[in-house]
């Protein structure tokens, strides 16, 4: 475990779950299972927790993986489905070029090795969303492996020192998804809805190169930062498009890895980090009272920030794998290996694609710390709030401010506004303009810093005033006249004399 | 069990390797066959497939759960071990070196379809196929109902 994460949880294990305990009581809990530990020694050696990641990201395209119906997040029931995605009989699976291309862009993203050739595969499981009983997905050879990911992570809560991690990436492939079930227990049933079946997804599978919660999270918001600038997926967990399934292990130092635990139902980053730290503190739990840890799969119960064992559960599946005999091996090209005479649609050339890749947000975040002199913890923060960097940029291209005390700015104030009003960026009733307006003013001394929070604070409330007609109403003008303040200074000494 | 791993129906290689000719007389020769004659006409004569382990209860009972299907009764689980013992013969063929083939497709090329929304917009011919149906939802069982323990379910496999 990396050094910043392994201190914590020995820290966390010698205090206990959810405060310090007194070091007599931890003492007890030891000696129970017959080791020896005398009062007040932290003893034994800490636990490793090990966390992986399956991923799956919906791919943003008009139509589906396999057939042409619509990919959209919201429609009337069983509208967006074609007789394929209805498994009717007589239909075959027709591949999306959007879908590949897209699997492609992503793998150059996470530096892959992209598979020249990739196969397709059944996965077969019974469920009432899976109409064909069988999932098309990329088992053998996946459209890509072998990638890496780097992340940040602020060491403190400062946010004033941050460490760059990297967690590698297993394989990227591409598969159906499946439909949409709404269960009524009350009438014991379960309504299907199967626009959402076939769409196509991207699982990209980390490998458990992390150690707690909010690696696991920041990992996750790097994918999904990379993600939406590729445009491949727009990645928003709160519509689905972005699933996330954790697998949690703990051992002790050096020896094998422990039985490993899946955790699903995450609906967001947040309850990404607490479900993981959960299952950790719940598996060093089980195993310290001498329990053992099951091989199952776990839910996330948001509601009491605890996983609970999935019902549903019949021992471990047997998925019985076979080709997918409808779909010839996937080919790709690049520009050594373009074939002369195929038909321009008809081929997908990775080098092609690798030159057309957007600038990704570890080098957007860079060019930002190059060009304005700000700090990497804060261009990580513009580019974490989406359109704030845009923001930024135009407050700086219309003050004399610099970009360092304007970041300071739009950091500790408008973005605390925001936040505590729960608005995007684009719903702020402070536009750029207005900002530099406020800004130049500070800038030329008109106003003080004081003020110009106060200023801030009646711009906030979109009355449609400019800052300078606040300052002139709210009289926050700094006095400039050197006479006027001699007077003043005078008459306050002159007032202390008197007592 | 042995060919029940993946893929044991495709492990014939190209191009197709000598086999035994010694090939056993079942029935009376005809000239011709007009259709696929109802018993095999010949098999293997010198080289018998080895013996075959009988399929155990548990994976009967392991496929019945995977696959949903039933035996029902001992000429039912004895037509499943003689289909196995017919795919064995494939075992006979030398593969070594040999890549295995996922489909006589596999040269061919694979199409890529442009991203254009072509399909959908049928709710109601669907739901036509569906035997209950709430407001334009299919209606299905409560989740998945395991299928009980063997030695909870009526089933002919319980006796052997």
């Amino acid at each position: 475990a990396a050094r910043g994460c392994g201190g914590l949880w020995r820290r966390a294990w010698q205090r206990g779950a959810g405060g310090p305990a007194p070091r007599g009581q931890r003492a007890v809990a030891c000696n129970a299972r017959g080791g020896a530990v005398p009062a007040g020694k932290s003893g034994l050696a800490p636990w490793v927790p090990v966390v992986g990641l399956e991923i799956h990201a919906q791919i943003s395209s008009n139509s589906k993986l396999f057939s042409g119906s619509q990919v959209q997040f919201a429609a009337p029931p069983n509208s967006l489905v074609s007789f394929f995605d209805a498994s009717l009989p007589g239909t075959l699976p027709v591949l999306n070029r959007r879908c590949v291309e897209a699997a492609v862009m992503t793998g150059l993203a996470l530096n892959c090795i992209i598979n020249k050739k990739s196969l397709f595969d059944r996965k077969h499981y019974f469920y009432a969303d899976l109409p064909a009983g069988y999932q098309i997905t990329q088992q053998r050879v996946p459209i890509a492996v072998n990638g890496s990911l780097s992340y940040s992570l602020c060491i403190d809560n400062k946010m004033s020192q941050m460490v760059t991690k990297t967690v590698r990436i297993k394989q990227i492939q591409l598969e159906q998804d499946s439909g949409k079930s709404l269960h009524d227990d009350t009438r014991s049933q379960t309504l299907v809805d199967l626009n959402r079946a076939g769409v196509g997804l991207m699982e990209v599978v980390m490998e458990p190169d992390m150690c707690c919660g909010e690696e696991a999270a920041a990992a996750v918001r790097e994918l999904q930062l990379v993600l939406q600038t590729l445009g491949s997926s727009q990645a928003v967990m709160a519509e689905g498009q972005l699933r996330v399934d954790a697998n949690v292990s703990v051992h002790r130092p050096g020896e094998p890895y422990g039985v490993r635990t899946e955790v699903k139902n995450i609906n967001s980053i947040r309850f990404l980090a607490k479900a993981v730290d959960y299952e950790i503190q719940r598996q060093i739990e089980e195993l310290e009272n001498g329990g053992i840890i099951l091989n199952e799969t776990r839910a996330f119960d948001s509601k009491l920030g605890c996983t609970v064992p999935m019902r549903d559960k019949e021992g471990k599946q047997d998925y019985r794998f076979m080709p997918e005999p409808n779909l010839p091996p996937l080919i790709l090209y690049d520009a050594k290996s373009l074939p002369a005479n195929m038909n321009h649609q008809q081929v997908v050339n990775i080098d092609w694609i690798h030159e057309r890749l957007p600038d990704l947000p570890s080098v957007k975040r860079a060019k930002l710390v190059e060009q304005y002199g700000i700090l990497p913890e804060h261009s990580f923060a513009l580019l974490n709030e989406d359109g704030l960097t845009e923001f930024f940029e135009n407050v700086v291209k219309q003050t004399q401010m610099k970009p360092k005390k304007v970041v300071g700015w739009i950091l500790n104030y408008l973005l605390s506004y925001l936040k505590q009003h729960s608005l995007t960026v684009k719903e702020s009733p402070v536009s750029s303009f207005l900002l530099a307006d406020l800004l130049n003013l500070l800038e030329k001394k008109e106003i003080s810093s004081t003020a110009a929070k106060q200023v801030l604070a009646e711009l906030w409330k979109g009355e449609g005033k400019t800052p300078l007609e606040i300052v002139r109403e709210k009289k926050l003008e700094l006095i400039q006249d050197e006479k006027e303040l001699e007077q003043i200074c005078q008459a306050v000494i002159d007032g202390q004399e008197n007592e | 069990m042995r060919a029940l791993r993946a893929g044991w129906w495709l492990r014939a290689g190209r191009p197709p390797l000598p086999v035994s000719p010694a090939r056993v007389l079942l029935t009376a020769p005809v000239a011709s066959y007009a259709q696929v004659p109802p018993r095999p006409a010949w098999q293997h004569g010198e080289r018998r497939p080895p013996p075959q382990q009988k399929v155990t209860v548990e994976v009967l009972d392991h496929l019945e759960r995977l696959a949903l299907v039933d035996f029902r009764d001992a000429e039912g689980v004895e037509r499943l071990q003689k289909a196995i013992q017919f795919a064995d013969q494939l075992h006979e063929v030398n593969t070594d070196g040999v890549e295995p083939m996922d489909s006589v497709l596999e040269d061919r090329c694979l199409y890529l379809r442009e991203d254009d929304v072509t399909e959908g917009n049928c709710t109601k011919e669907l739901l036509k196929n569906a035997r209950e149906k709430v407001e334009e939802y299919f209606v299905a069982p409560p989740g998945n109902i395991p299928l009980p323990k063997l030695e909870e379910r009526e089933t002919f496999l319980q006796g052997s």
